[in-house]
């Protein structure tokens, strides 16, 4: 169905009770030419950039439990494009220019918001990193401003600015980024794509991979039967080690877990998204009023999906360093999303060594924002079999040829990024 | 997720630092540029039973390897990672 002023009245007008199912709950056929395993943003954007730009229809999407049920129905829903390294800012880039038209490509409201990311800097030394940072942006087209402690000051009065041992001096504000409503985006893809013709198959784990006497990937052993498929795509985030031994790869990348938080609704409050640069502490209010919120990963490797307390106590310190007033605002909920944490902290999308396997990977915690970038470039590496121009950098061979993207300058150190 | 440290006793977890697979083996001196990928880069990351360093740096300062479940956070067992020298000491 298509979404309109007149669709939306005649709905209403009819007591809510004649809306239509947005996508088809497909069940598999024998054969398609690209299967993609994961429901989630990323896979259901592929999907749709597959149908809607590479002309591929016969996709199915296969998801374990119910699409979206995985980070992309957990996470802190903000959208930037403010990175400084080559590789990442045209990809992100790429992907914020995406956000801004999804609603009109989709036809669905994901609520895309543009209230603006504010990182706070706290010393000389950070601030001129900032300023370098900006800089990079602004040469590569993306908008950036430093803003001095007076500019802080007047856009969030609220902040703590008398902290003597991280005393706030101004900011990196990007007015483009800010958040996107996280179940609306993968409700849209699977609407869009299943207007294509995409199968959305829920509840269907994949097993195992059927391949040929050359060892090409032929297929899927799934818990709904063994499906074909020209060429298999992987977008599980955290189970990408899982999924990738059924077909004999070691990947550069460890599962941790990743905690975010939702206080109970307040009043309006925190106009924008703001991260806390003398910590790791990261906020924004949503639409419902609760402060949604998080900091660091665990740190450990953790298929568990649920955290411990060291790193609950250290987020809410960081929230309360910055902000004082929110130290009487209850914890609504909590959880914990498993994350693949690769070695440099930035992405994998490439052909595998199995031909007929493509790797989609290695988001750290920051898959979110990349949800439609990443289904472009992706579903055009499996479309053309070559990578897309703004994911060249994003191979998997690049720990070998000492091509990292460390954003952080952390190494090795999946549990640093 | 509580640690019992052989040394200290149970302790909450603020105490330790994970410091990653305790079966990757440094490679020697000479070994082929495969070998030191493999051991800079790549991991099994195992969901299940798995053999990790841990740094006891808010106690008694010792490494520690400890059998810990990836899915559950469940912990078998705890040994001073330095062999059977420590483990003298441990009694």
């Amino acid at each position: 169905m298509k979404y309109s002023i007149f669709s939306l009245a005649r709905a209403a007008l009819s007591g809510h009770k004649n809306w239509q199912r947005t996508w088809r709950d497909a069940t598999p056929k024998d054969h398609y030419d690209v299967v993609i395993i994961g429901g989630g943003g990323h896979g259901l954007a592929t999907a749709w950039f597959l149908a809607s730009e590479y002309g591929i229809r016969n996709v199915a999407v296969l998801e374990k439990g119910w699409i979206g049920s995985g980070n992309a129905g957990r996470n802190t829903t903000i959208i930037r494009s403010n990175y400084g390294l080559p590789g990442n800012t045209g990809f992100y880039e790429l992907s914020m220019k995406l956000w801004e038209r999804m609603e009109q490509d989709l036809n669905y409201n994901t609520m895309v918001s543009q209230r603006g990311v504010v990182n706070l800097y706290h010393s000389d030394a950070q601030r001129d990193a900032y300023a370098r940072r900006g800089n990079t942006m602004r040469i590569n087209g993306i908008d950036a401003e430093l803003l001095d402690l007076a500019a802080v000051k007047k856009m969030m009065p609220f902040l703590n600015f008398s902290n003597a041992r991280f005393p706030v001096q101004g900011g990196l504000l990007q007015r483009r980024g800010g958040t996107a409503r996280h179940d609306a985006v993968v409700w849209g893809y699977a609407h869009a794509a299943s207007a294509l013709g995409v199968d959305i198959i829920q509840n269907c784990e994949v097993t195992g991979f059927t391949r040929d006497a050359n060892g090409k990937v032929t297929g899927v052993e799934t818990s709904r039967g063994r499906i074909g498929a020209g060429k298999v795509g992987m977008a599980v985030a955290g189970s990408s080690s899982r999924v990738a031994d059924m077909a004999g790869l070691r990947l550069p990348i460890e599962s941790h877990v990743l905690q975010a938080f939702v206080s109970e609704a307040i009043k309006p409050v925190i106009p924008n998204v703001i991260t806390f640069g003398a910590g790791h502490f990261y906020v924004s209010q949503s639409d419902k009023g609760g402060l949604v919120f998080g900091g660091d990963i665990d740190g450990y490797n953790s298929y568990a999906q649920r955290g411990n307390m060291p790193v609950m106590e250290d987020v809410c310190e960081g929230g309360m360093a910055l902000m004082p007033m929110i130290g009487r605002v209850r914890l609504l909920r909590q959880w914990g999303g498993i994350m693949d944490m690769s070695m440099d902290g930035s992405p994998i999308i490439d052909k595998t060594p199995v031909d007929g396997l493509y790797l989609n990977a290695g988001w750290c915690y920051g898959g979110f924002k990349a949800t439609p970038g990443s289904g472009l470039v992706f579903a055009h590496l499996l479309a053309r079999d070559e990578p897309h121009k703004e994911a060249e950098k994003f191979r998997l061979d690049r720990f070998q040829r000492g091509a990292m993207i460390d954003e952080k300058g952390q190494g090795a150190q999946p549990n640093l990024h | 997720m509580r640690i019992v440290c052989p040394f200290c006793g149970e302790r909450e977890l603020g105490e330790f630092s994970y410091l990653g697979d305790a079966k990757s083996v440094r490679p020697v001196a000479g070994a082929s540029q495969d070998e030191v990928y493999d051991y800079v880069y790549l991991r099994d990351n195992i969901a299940g039973v798995t053999s990790e360093n841990w740094y006891h740096g808010g106690g008694c300062r010792a490494w520690l390897k400890i059998s810990r479940n990836t899915l559950t956070h469940e912990i078998s067992s705890v040994e001073p990672a330095a062999g059977a020298g420590a483990k003298q000491v441990a009694k």
